[in-house]
């Protein structure tokens, strides 16, 4: 069985028995993946659980040193690339070509000026001497501490920005496919699946602003 | 399956719900609520996380492996966390032998 798809004529491989088949089994390894790398974010969350424990005091006190407004700006940058990503996703769906690489270079937008806010950030950050090492500076007799802070800081944000810069790189390859008319109503699993990556690491930032940027404010 | 085409008209709604959770949990962190401030701080976030993984990600429209699959991986981050701090939570209990 074979069905047109844009102009090109699109077949499901041997062992599945139809195309929908094959679409829910890559949903649903792509599923398992991200499964994984929630678990794998877990693992730093579980250690940020343990030390903010031990030092509640010092995490807050280090926390005021992050810039809010930048951290709530990314947040809202992130969940607006999400929602042109799902609407690429919608605009494959439906079959829109113009729909699919407008949305898509949207999101590759929307990514980088996550990734350009978080560099001017990091570039704060190490000026003020607050990347850990034998050059962390830190004021008061809190430094011990703070240096894990940050440590985990530096540790989660930047393993996010990581996978958003992969993220950026998998868009790119999807504009192409889009430009080629790769997508349409009956195939439009690789810009479903990268979605859910990119849904994920928005999910993994919803979780990292609060517990970063916005503990011991009041 | 996820074949289901989700409305554009539910994207805009789950994407304002999250700008406006998110200005809440900025307003929420510079008001002094005690012990309730992380509490609420992280139900926001429990609450932006559910509605991305309901409908940008399209849990709500999959089947129910999914749901499975898509718990089993919450559920087990749950259980690293509360097992992990249940010994640093329950060191003080006993005392220190010899002290």
């Amino acid at each position: 069985m074979s069905e047109r798809v844009g102009t090109v004529a699109h077949a499901h491989a041997h062992h599945f028995d139809d195309a929908e088949q094959q679409h829910s089994a890559s949903t649903l390894g792509m599923w398992l993946f991200v499964v994984q790398e929630i678990l794998f974010f877990g693992g730093l969350f579980t250690v940020y659980t343990v030390y903010r424990s031990a030092y509640a005091e010092p995490f807050a006190h280090a926390s005021h040193h992050l810039d809010v407004t930048l951290g709530m700006i990314n947040t809202a940058v992130l969940i607006a690339s999400s929602l042109t990503m799902a609407l690429a996703v919608h605009a494959a769906q439906v079959g829109r070509r113009a729909g699919q690489v407008g949305y898509l270079l949207l999101t590759i937008l929307l990514g980088s000026v996550f990734l350009v806010i978080k560099t001017i950030e990091y570039g704060h950050k190490f000026h003020e001497g607050f990347f850990p090492g034998p050059n962390f500076r830190y004021p008061g007799d809190e430094a011990k501490a703070a240096e894990i802070f940050f440590s985990l800081y530096f540790a989660m944000t930047g393993l996010h920005a990581l996978h958003m810069v992969i993220g950026i790189a998998i868009l790119a390859v999807l504009v192409v496919m889009a430009l080629r008319g790769r997508f349409g109503a009956s195939y439009y699993t690789p810009v479903e699946v990268t979605g859910l990556y990119w849904h994920f690491v928005d999910i993994v930032w919803i979780f990292l602003f609060p517990l970063l940027y916005l503990i011991g404010r009041h | 399956m996820s074949d289901h085409v989700v409305p554009v008209r539910v994207y805009l709604i789950i994407f304002f719900t999250l700008m406006v959770l998110t200005a809440l949990t900025v307003r929420v962190a510079f008001t002094d609520l005690g012990p309730m401030n992380n509490v609420i701080m992280l139900g926001i976030a429990i609450t932006k996380a559910t509605l991305v993984v309901l409908y940008f990600m399209h849990v709500r429209y999959s089947d129910r492996l999914t749901w499975i699959l898509v718990s089993t991986g919450f559920v087990f981050v749950v259980l690293m966390v509360l097992i992990t701090m249940s010994d640093p939570l329950s060191r003080g209990w006993l005392g220190t032998p010899g002290s």
